[in-house]
């Protein structure tokens, strides 16, 4: 009797605080929604020239055409928002490929996304540096190239994470290599280069956010789609199947959308790819592990994040600009390592 | 009900099981026993289609289970692996409630039904008051029980056992046992479970399977199963059998084996010798 009284006490202190658990995820998504808007707000209100927060406004809605307005719309919006949607690409590749090889050290960069997409990109610019318009679409397939023969190389009776992550290491360090010997070979061509290995916005217009926005839109409705499965996924293999999910064809489709995902926004901006490793984990420290929350958090968080550190990149040593490559990563590791240590409460681990 | 005719399979070049042939009535508690290495978790992992088979097939009522959608053999069969994992932040009720995947649609919404299945399952594995608890803060037993909620939540009618007691303690290892017991008796669902010790076994099943080099040694009652020269046989051990009379099956102790009394006696007088 007084073991149940105990018991039911109990269950309705732990459904109290499963309640605010919820409540606790909502506000963060919330919040990020918020930084997302400010940072895009702050992104295009600051710049090498100086325009008020009242003309931004005047100069997007009236639709005169003052300096202003060619300013905004045609450099910063653009700009801006290929920032943005980078970041919500490189993020949720991050987060998909951690998900589905249950492994915290997974990125873009395993699945040779970045070394592909830049052994690409450094042919055209070093070999033929006439043609530097096609970096973007042979970068693209370079990075696609890299994930089929990485997967394929891994395959064995199916796909083993462990085997897939391996086969990814010595294929990038192999095209790594390709990379490094055409920098040594054509040394006077390497400055061209840089930009493309950092990552950098630099003028990027609305062609990029062209090619950009039909791959994220549809990225990040799939993923949505995927939360149930991915969270199965991190239940092991064996249970999974026994769940009645098709592991392997649904690894291939996770695998196969981060990739495309990842392409994409490195083929556009440079070799970003410390976003897709840091930003999942930044978000899973602050929302859990439940991808029903943590896809759209980190989508937020990777978008609001890129757009804020392009920002500071563009005004620090005004006038020169930082590559966000550089930026991101100064920032963002110390964040990270701060979160790793416990700076934010963990409400949901508690 | 569950069927392996001709089962060959294995890792790689290395068989493990050779043309296996067996049958599971439904109704039935089947423990499977059998000596490190005999193909006990790879028989069951081809049960759970968890491993291809190399040669012959797995009949689920009539049909081979590599042919059937894999979502409607999820709805009769479930798995419990032996040391399966969880994300930290999940809760009790999140992992039940993935049981209803094999019964949701491609957008994975859950309806009124399926929240009384995961009700109905939660209480069945008799873990109410844990329900909204981190499965990471479980104790072993705990946790188990978690585990078979989760199975139960698939409404199946055959349920897969790894070695469920494995890592626990005797307490919880009970616990689980009485539990499986009652989930065959009470709910009439076909328990097929691979267990270490024979003693439980004999305990807790309606029929024993031994296997030894991949190959079905013997199956039979707990009583036929559970004597002197099978297990000597299968094990080589020697033991001595007694009949526990509260719960009417047979137990046994070891007295002797691969490296019996004499031999270890030996040994100590050689040692004798060297420290001299």
């Amino acid at each position: 009797m007084y073991d149940k009284a105990i018991k039911a006490v109990k269950a309705r202190q732990a459904k109290e605080s499963i309640r605010k658990k919820k409540e606790y995820r909502l506000t963060i998504l919330l919040v990020l929604f918020v930084l997302c808007i400010l940072s895009l707000v702050l992104s295009v209100s600051f710049g090498a020239f100086k325009i008020s927060l009242t003309d931004v406004v005047r100069a997007i809605i009236h639709g005169e055409e003052t300096t202003n307005r060619q300013i905004i719309w045609n450099v910063r919006l653009p700009r801006t928002l290929v920032a943005g949607f980078t970041g919500i690409c490189l993020s949720l590749s991050g987060v998909m490929l951690q998900g589905v090889m249950n492994n915290p050290l997974a990125s873009p960069g395993i699945i040779g996304v970045s070394s592909g997409a830049g052994l690409a990109a450094v042919i055209i610019l070093v070999v033929m540096p006439d043609y530097y318009y096609l970096v973007t679409p042979f970068a693209f397939i370079g990075a696609l190239g890299a994930t089929v023969l990485i997967y394929f190389l891994a395959w064995k009776n199916g796909i083993n994470p462990m085997r897939l992550i391996l086969a990814g290491v010595a294929v990038s360090a192999f095209l790594g290599a390709g990379i490094n010997a055409l920098l040594v070979f054509y040394p006077d061509r390497v400055h061209g280069v840089v930009w493309f290995m950092v990552g950098g916005l630099a003028a990027r217009t609305w062609k990029h956010f062209h090619i950009l926005w039909p791959y994220t839109l549809g990225g990040l409705c799939t993923a949505f789609l995927l939360t149930q499965k991915l969270n199965i996924l991190m239940l092991g293999d064996e249970v999974a199947t026994g769940l009645g999910l098709k592991v392997e064809r649904t690894r291939m489709v996770l695998i196969g959308l981060a990739s495309l995902l990842a392409a994409t926004a490195v083929s556009v901006v440079g070799l970003l790819g410390f976003v897709g490793l840091i930003v999942p984990h930044m978000t899973r420290l602050i929302i859990g592990s439940d991808h029903k929350y943590l896809i759209p958090a980190t989508a937020m968080w990777g978008a609001a994040l890129l757009m804020a550190c392009d920002t500071f990149a563009r005004v620090v040593m005004d006038p020169v600009e930082i590559p966000v490559g550089i930026v991101m990563a100064a920032l963002g590791a110390p964040f990270f390592l701060y979160l790793l240590r416990g700076g934010i409460k963990r409400n949901v681990k508690s | 009900m569950l069927k392996a005719e001709d089962l060959s399979t294995g890792y790689g070049d290395n068989l493990v099981i050779k043309e296996l042939l067996l049958e599971i009535k439904e109704g039935d508690m089947v423990t499977i026993i059998g000596g490190n290495g005999s193909g006990k978790s790879t028989l069951l992992k081809s049960f759970s289609r968890n491993l291809r088979p190399l040669g012959g097939s797995i009949y689920l009522d009539g049909k081979s289970i590599f042919k059937q959608d894999t979502k409607t053999i999820a709805r009769k069969l479930a798995i419990l692996p032996q040391s399966p994992r969880v994300p930290g932040d999940f809760t009790v009720r999140d992992l039940v409630s993935y049981g209803r995947q094999p019964y949701l649609g491609w957008t994975g919404h859950m309806g009124q039904k399926d929240y009384e299945v995961i009700d109905w399952a939660v209480s069945a594995a008799r873990i109410d008051y844990l329900q909204h608890r981190l499965v990471s803060t479980l104790s072993g037993g705990e946790r188990q029980r978690a585990w078979l909620a989760l199975a139960l939540a698939q409404q199946p009618r055959i349920l897969l056992l790894d070695e469920p007691t494995t890592f626990l303690d005797i307490g919880c290892q009970f616990e689980v046992l009485e539990l499986v017991k009652s989930l065959n008796g009470r709910l009439g669902i076909t328990i097929v479970m691979v267990l270490h010790d024979i003693n439980q076994a004999a305990r807790y099943s309606k029929s024993i399977v031994v296997l030894k080099n991949g190959k079905i040694y013997m199956k039979g009652k707990p009583e036929e199963i559970v004597t002197e020269k099978v297990l000597e046989a299968v094990f080589d051990v020697k033991v001595r059998v007694f009949k526990d009379t509260d719960n009417n099956c047979p137990y046994f102790i070891p007295v002797g084996g691969r490296c019996d009394l004499k031999r270890v006696t030996d040994l100590q007088d050689k040692n004798n010798i060297l420290r001299r």
